[in-house]
């Protein structure tokens, strides 16, 4: 990390030189000794924790704090051995260390734990498997149709889409309210999902009392159960998350209508378009690059579904439901199984690595090829 | 955001019948959808003011199909007749709802912080970390929104057991700024972006150290964004579900995991969890309303250019 240099053109900038030696010195001493502090501290639990000796701590806790002091000793290095650059830097520095220590170290740990068969309730600790679990995965039904749902719901997203720019153009007509409106668009959004999935899920669409039950037997549906055949089950879960985030993208879609210039749609007018050309041959194009992102963001919120799922219907009919999300956390709570979900995490993180650097190429592509 | 009007669609119609129409179209349309979205609110909040035959035979106006009375909120704690009295649910409910005041403000706080300083520095210098440039840099932050919890769930429930962090409110914390800093760096840059650079060299001049400077030049100016950023990442951190549920038990277990695990032996008590869904998504609701201006100004940061 010592290659750090920043060269911000429009600072004076003052050379390192000027710093005097001492100073440098301290700098690199400081640094020396937290990084042996650290490296100590990790030695001796380490030894302390495989009992070849008994010195130590019961957790690693101590560890944590040793690695904010040379956090702390790094900034401090950065400052007193480059002046004003180690100051810029220091800008960066808490953020990194933070993200670096709670990303990088725990993937790579999944990444151990998905090789072992462990199981945290039994008495046997964990034992390196390799493959298995994978091999286990390949052959997973429940696995592979909890996949097969995340495209079904990713898919959904269009449907939310068409829903949202309609709501952003009613928004952006020439209202009354349209404030009072807006805020009551955007309530679904601030709710918490699990409130909802108990409230509306479990009680608005209650098959005996539920409003939503009652209503539908009035419009003809015999058999109101939202949530016993897998289609309607599915169908059920996409609307209850869809109403919690059509405000997100809606308000997305409504700042890009409202920053559109006002000429072009004049032009398009005094040419004698009608409403619907207008739309379709200057509104929509125009809006095609907010209508990606906002799209993009949706799906990327939307392959973390999971709890409408969990407290809705535990994935049910029959996994019917199951988003990847909700089947790994089932696997853990009813299972302790650590080894074997975190295989299925790991699989499903590469996945979505894959899909989104994909989606955000081709959609880049995409709205290149239509302007 | 500014209101403006762009009157497209009103203007394109000549005559009266026809802008008679869309404006029915259009009103009855608003007034839909938000009945849709204010529905499962009425319901929710009525639904804890009933007894057990108004829930079950559907009764949905206070006053007309059933009398209102405080049930729901008796069996809280928090209705007038019993909020002076001890009660052990209350103690429970005032126990999971500081925990989540606790972890959602200090993770929106934390990312706040952090993520402002990161987001100023990539915005306003170079770095080269190794190969790694400003570029690279800003990709690895915004890159871990596509983090599905579920990746890091059991190792952290491994971890944290490890460093004696598991039902911690500490914990909870650490997770959820981990959640909502991408979210904060991508508006704090879209932020300072739009901060003219000739204030800072200004202050520069004038014997401002550069942390002088952002302390007392840039960051009032950067306020409102902050105040976007915080909110929004309060609503995250408020309805997080899923790390809650996994590594939290007893001590540090928040209000939407009390809200999950309402399922009594006979059945649910619709009135009770129905205040209990009140009392989870009101404090949203509120800031909500009151902010909604940030919390728009939050979401559309660096969509519209």
């Amino acid at each position: 990390m010592a290659e750090q240099t920043s060269t911000a053109n429009a600072w004076p900038v003052d050379p390192a030189d000027l710093i005097p030696a001492g100073r440098k010195r301290l700098g690199w001493g400081l640094l020396a000794l937290a990084t042996l502090g650290l490296l100590a501290i990790i030695v001796v639990q380490i030894l302390y924790k495989t009992e070849m000796s008994t010195v130590g701590f019961d957790t690693w806790r101590p560890v944590i704090y040793a690695y904010v002091l040379w956090g702390a000793a790094l900034g401090a290095w950065q400052v007193l051995t480059r002046g004003e650059d180690g100051q810029r830097a220091l800008f960066l520095l808490p953020a990194l260390l933070f993200t670096i220590a709670m990303v990088i170290f725990p993937t790579l740990f999944g990444f151990y734990i998905a090789l072992t068969d462990w199981n945290l309730s039994s008495f046997s600790g964990r034992k390196f498997n390799g493959l298995d679990n994978f091999w286990q995965m390949l052959s997973d039904p429940y696995y592979r149709n909890a996949l097969f749902n995340m495209v079904l719901y990713v898919l959904a997203v269009l449907v939310e889409y068409v829903v949202a720019f309609g709501l952003a153009l009613l928004l952006n007509a020439q209202i009354r309210a349209r404030k009072f409106f807006r805020v009551v668009f955007l309530l679904p959004l601030m709710l918490s999902p699990v409130a909802v999935s108990w409230m509306v899920g479990k009680s608005l669409m209650e098959y005996r009392f539920g409003p939503a039950a009652t209503l539908a037997r009035h419009l003809g549906w015999d058999n109101p159960a939202f949530f016993s055949d897998p289609i309607t089950a599915r169908i059920s879960i996409m609307m209850l998350d869809a109403w919690t985030f059509i405000p997100f993208m809606m308000i997305m879609l409504l700042a890009g209508l409202q920053a559109m210039s006002r000429e072009v749609l004049e032009a398009a007018r005094v040419d004698g378009a009608t409403a619907w050309q207008t739309f379709w041959q200057v509104t929509f194009p125009l809006m095609l690059p907010v209508s990606v992102t906002a799209v993009i963001l949706r799906i990327i919120f939307k392959l973390k579904l999971a709890d409408i799922i969990i407290t809705l219907t535990s994935g049910g009919p029959g996994g019917a439901t199951d988003s990847v999300s909700s089947f790994i956390y089932r696997e853990y709570r009813d299972r302790s199984n650590v080894g074997y979900g975190t295989m299925l995490a790991m699989a499903y993180l590469v996945i979505i690595v894959v899909f989104v650097t994909w989606l955000l190429k081709f959609a880049s592509r995409f709205v290149r090829n239509v302007n | 955001m500014s209101v403006q009007t762009t009157d497209y669609t009103v203007s394109e119609i000549r005559s009266p019948a026809a802008f008679i129409t869309s404006r029915v179209f259009i009103y009855g349309a608003l007034v839909f959808w938000a009945f849709v979205c204010l529905f499962p609110i009425y319901w929710t909040i009525t639904t804890s003011f009933k007894s057990a035959v108004d829930v079950t035979q559907g009764h949905l106006i206070p006053f007309v199909d059933f009398t209102p009375d405080w049930k729901g909120w008796r069996s809280l704690g928090l209705s007038p007749d019993s909020i002076f009295q001890t009660s052990t649910v209350r103690d429970e409910f005032l126990k999971r709802f500081m925990n989540s005041v606790i972890t959602s403000v200090g993770a929106s706080g934390l990312a706040i912080i952090i993520g402002s300083l990161a987001a100023y520095g990539l915005v306003r210098y170079r770095y080269k970390f190794a190969w790694f440039k400003n570029e690279d840099i800003s990709f690895f932050f915004l890159s871990q929104l596509i983090l599905p919890p579920v990746v890091l769930a059991l190792p952290f429930l491994v971890l944290y057991r490890e460093v004696a962090l598991l039902d911690t409110r500490i914990g909870l914390v650490l997770l959820y700024t981990l959640m909502v800093l991408p979210i904060v760096i991508w508006i704090m840059r879209d932020q300072f972006n739009s901060i003219p650079v000739e204030l800072e060299e200004a202050a520069l001049v004038d014997g401002l150290s550069i942390w002088g400077a952002f302390f007392r030049i840039v960051m009032p100016i950067a306020l409102p964004g902050m105040v976007a950023a915080f909110i929004l990442a309060m609503v995250l951190c408020w309805n997080e579900y899923f790390f809650a549920a996994l590594l939290t038990s007893t001590d540090a277990k928040t209000i939407p995991v009390m809200v999950a695990s309402q399922t009594g032996s006979q059945g649910i008590n619709w009135w009770s969890m129905a205040a209990l869904a009140t009392a989870a998504i009101a404090p949203l609701a509120i800031i909500g309303i009151a902010l909604e201006r940030y919390l728009i100004m939050g979401m559309t940061a660096g969509s519209v250019k």
